[in-house]
């Protein structure tokens, strides 16, 4: 793998400074790539993929014939990340999870922040993921927000940013864990000599994660996975956490309520279900409360829920703290609950909901990325350096149609990352998703998904669009790699 | 364990060891007509009708014809009973419960359904079927194999046993109903030495030749149909089948058979095994041959509605939630519980007879 025409280009570059110099831990895996012949390179490549496909780390295409699974496409070379760098995020992580796990919990109590004008009230009442149902709902332990996953970029100057907060139903660990199986078959002296800190604990905390709320006279609270089916997208990563956890993955039409309770149908009669970790969405759960409509949820639920006789992760309701208008005030949300300065810088947002900042984005929108509140996955966007004059104006009557609806954010320049396209290597924009686990204290992976836009110059990292993803090594402290 | 998960596995293993028995079907039938001095009537047509899918056979491919018939019974995808649709439901079903099966398990029944997915659009496959269905059945054996050595034989292993057992015993009986029908038709036309062809086929098509040899020594009517029904150590027998079927299920209750057969498929199965323990090939053959196996195949149909109702079927009505937490973890319990549900639920009509939809939906 030569790196003598790699170009780190006008971005940050996340292995080597704009000088060409490996950056602070990248020396060893820099200079051992640059040993492996191209064709060995791509030998080791197809083997990885091979590996995945046949571990069956592969996601569903909707719209496909049935049954048909594809891999999530792996670059193979990995994205570091320094001890010091990942002290920082992991501290900025558990401040922003707390804070946002405080603001749900006064939502949906007594709604001080709304009352104290910190977040205007319409706001909240407007957003589509606040859920009235949940009103007073006293999720146990105090924790709404059990599992997240937030996107990390960065910008040119390589400061890092929060994009977006996941505090529903994040995707993507089985990745991680996958990824890191794969990596260490791939390089295993390289991945030997830095240092990298395991990821494999993910499971087993999470299964604590889930237990920790279960009630407090079941000595093994008994958790299963309630995944929408088979046919799901995510389908793989549920039927492999509840593997690597030991627990049943079950559907909706497995669970019934009976007597108050939550139960599961065995071949030995109702079986009592403790806590749920739940992979379908909030309004899907309960057609009695939510969606009438949904096939894939428990009828009564609710009830049970409100009752402390079953705990779900997360819980229903926590998507307000994921309304892209709501993300705008985090930083504000973190000053009051916790009254320290965000660790984590957002990205600077313009909320069209206020009328100064509305006229701003609509004079400025060659400039701004336009996206909408609640949509996801790189979908309801306007990138507005990109677009044509036709588009933006179209855009410019959605916002003032329905200001409530959008914000707008400038352009970041992503940070890239070498990765190989077609036998070279070259650089793509890459982001970063961190998982997690809010238990009674807060734990953050070390590691995390890097997904990354595969094709040039896209600053699309989504998996439905044209991303991979990079297995993500962050170093332990003091290492010989210069982890520090 | 979930009832939507055992019975995934149940399924997953009927319709794997379906898969392999059309492929023996088909492989025999292509060798019979290979041996035939010249052809009696329409032979095609006699292979269909042997699947009781001569309906939709017309309906798709019009008159029986040798192309015809084996693409059918091989790749027709909208074909019930092919064996490429057999073993897309085999893998859907074990897609849904890939967290419980061992991954080698589903590494191999995937390889399984690709091999067949990619052969489907060859030619040559189709002119000569015979190394293709060789794989076929290898693969199924070895799926079989990798499941025993790498799935705990616990519930999970013996639903899946269960299904597979079931399955074979009512597809042995259909290959034997299909042949004799040829056999005793006939007799003066065919001549003895074309009678020693057809049976020899017979043994073949579910491996039985070497081991009847063994066991018999000359090929005469009766001893082969004695054989494939009622001996007692042949694997593919139907007697073995179902001695083999109730042990899974006693495994699954708990219960050891010598404790009596308690709930409702305990007692189907343990009366059909009984009967078959017992029988003669003369009672066999003085009933009639087609209308035994016909009997046969409705009581296993029995068997399989009475498992499903015991062990899937959801049950919207139970009366009283159980008082323990988990509602049953004796086996005395278990036989109560699964005894009073059976009688409780009105399911009867939810569950389906042999060629069932698989239930993961995915087929429909």
């Amino acid at each position: 793998m030569r790196f003598e025409h790699y170009e780190a280009g006008p971005f940050y570059d996340e292995m080597f400074d704009p000088r060409g110099q490996p950056r602070p831990g990248c020396a060893l895996l820099a200079r051992t790539l640059a040993t492996i012949p191209d064709d060995e390179v791509l030998r080791r490549q197809r083997a990885a993929e091979r590996a995945l496909l046949h571990m069956g780390s592969t996601f569903n295409v909707y719209g496909h014939e049935e049954g048909v699974e594809k891999i999530f496409p792996f670059d193979m070379i990995p994205r570091i990340v320094p001890a010091a760098e990942w002290r920082l995020l992991e501290r900025g992580l558990v401040q922003r999870a707390r804070a946002l796990n405080l603001f749900i919990d006064d939502v949906y109590h007594a709604q001080r922040v709304l009352a104290d004008g910190v977040v205007p009230r319409e706001l909240v009442e407007s957003a589509t993921s606040y859920l009235p149902a949940c009103r007073g709902l006293d999720p146990p332990r105090g924790v709404w927000c059990h599992v997240s996953g937030t996107d990390l970029v960065r910008d040119r100057d390589g400061r890092y940013y929060v994009l977006e907060d996941n505090m529903r139903c994040p995707s993507g660990v089985s990745y991680v864990l996958q990824n890191r199986r794969v990596m260490k078959r791939t390089f295993p002296r390289v991945f030997e000599a830095s240092r990298v800190r395991p990821v494999d604990a993910y499971p087993s905390q999470l299964l604590l994660t889930l237990q920790n709320v279960g009630p407090r006279d079941v000595a093994e609270p008994t958790v299963v996975l309630l995944t929408p089916g088979t046919y799901n997208s995510a389908y793989f990563e549920h039927s492999f956490l509840a593997q690597q956890m030991g627990i049943e993955l079950v559907e909706g039409r497995d669970l019934a309520v009976r007597d108050g309770f939550v139960w599961m149908q065995t071949t030995r009669g109702l079986s009592r279900v403790d806590v749920i970790y739940r992979r379908i969405d909030d309004t899907f759960l309960d057609p009695t409360v939510f969606r009438r409509d949904s096939m894939l949820g428990v009828p009564g639920l609710m009830d049970v829920v409100r009752a402390g006789r079953v705990a779900l992760a997360n819980a229903p309701g926590t998507g307000v703290a994921d309304d892209k208008v709501i993300y705008a005030y985090v930083p504000a949300i973190i000053r009051y609950y916790l009254g320290e300065d965000p660790i984590l810088p957002n990205v600077p947002t313009f909320v069209c909901f206020d009328d100064k900042q509305r006229e701003h984005v609509l004079s400025n929108l060659d400039k701004l990325v336009v996206k909408a509140a609640n949509e996801s996955g790189g979908y309801g966007m306007l990138m507005g350096p990109q677009a044509t004059a036709a588009e933006r104006a179209a855009f410019a009557d959605r916002i003032r149609e329905k200001p409530r609806n959008y914000i707008a954010q400038p352009l970041l320049g992503l940070s890239r990352a070498p990765t190989l396209v077609e036998g070279a290597v070259e650089g793509r924009h890459v982001d970063l998703r961190p998982y997690i686990l809010h238990g009674d204290s807060i734990f953050v992976l070390p590691g995390g998904l890097t997904r990354v836009a595969l094709r040039k110059g896209s600053y699309v990292v989504n998996s439905s669009q044209g991303g991979g993803s990079k297995d993500t090594w962050v170093l332990a402290a003091g290492g010989p790699n210069g982890g520090d | 364990m979930l009832s939507r998960v055992a019975e995934a596995i149940y399924w997953m293993g009927r319709y794997a060891e379906r898969a392999e028995n059309v492929a023996r079907f088909v492989d025999v039938s292509f060798q019979v007509m290979l041996d035939l001095p010249e052809p009696l009537g329409d032979p095609w047509a006699g292979v269909v009708g042997a699947t009781g899918d001569e309906a939709l056979y017309a309906a798709r491919h019009g008159t029986a014809t040798r192309d015809g018939v084996v693409r059918f019974l091989t790749f027709d995808a909208g074909s019930p009973n092919s064996i490429l649709s057999c073993l897309r439901k085999a893998r859907e079903n074990a897609r849904s419960v890939r967290e419980v099966i061992s991954s080698e398990m589903w590494e191999q029944i995937n390889k399984w359904y690709l091999l067949v997915r990619d052969a489907s659009t060859d030619q040559a496959v189709l002119d000569d079927p015979h190394d293709f269905l060789t794989e076929v059945k290898q693969a199924s054996h070895l799926f079989v194999g990798i499941a025993a050595l790498t799935m705990s034989h616990g519930e999970g292993w013996h639903f899946g046993r269960i299904g597979r057992l079931l399955e074979r015993a009512d597809q042995t009986s259909r290959i034997v109903d299909a042949k004799q029908a040829l056999l005793l038709a006939r007799p003066s036309e065919l001549g003895a030495s074309l009678d020693e062809i057809n049976l020899s086929a017979l043994l073949r098509s579910v491996s039985a030749l070497e081991m009847y040899r063994k066991r018999h020594g000359r090929i005469a009517f009766q001893t082969v149909i004695g054989f494939l029904l009622l001996e007692k150590m042949f694997p593919r027998s139907v007697r073995y089948c179902l001695n083999e079927a109730r042990r899974s299920l006693h495994a699954i209750t708990g219960q050891p058979p010598e404790a009596g057969d308690t709930i409702v498929p305990e007692r189907l199965l343990g009366r059909l095994g009984a009967e078959y323990e017992y029988a003669s090939v003369d009672e066999v053959l003085a009933e009639g041959l087609h209308e035994h196996l016909d009997r046969l195949q409705s009581k296993l149909n029995e068997v399989g509605l009475a498992i499903s109702q015991t062990f899937f079927a959801v049950r919207p009505h139970v009366q009283e939630p159980p008082a323990a937490r988990t509602a049953a973890p004796a086996p005395e319990t278990a036989a109560a519980v699964a005894a009073q549900t059976t009688a409780a639920g009105p399911v009867a009509a939810a569950s389906p007879p042999a060629p069932a939809p698989q239930p993961t939906g995915a087929a429909q």
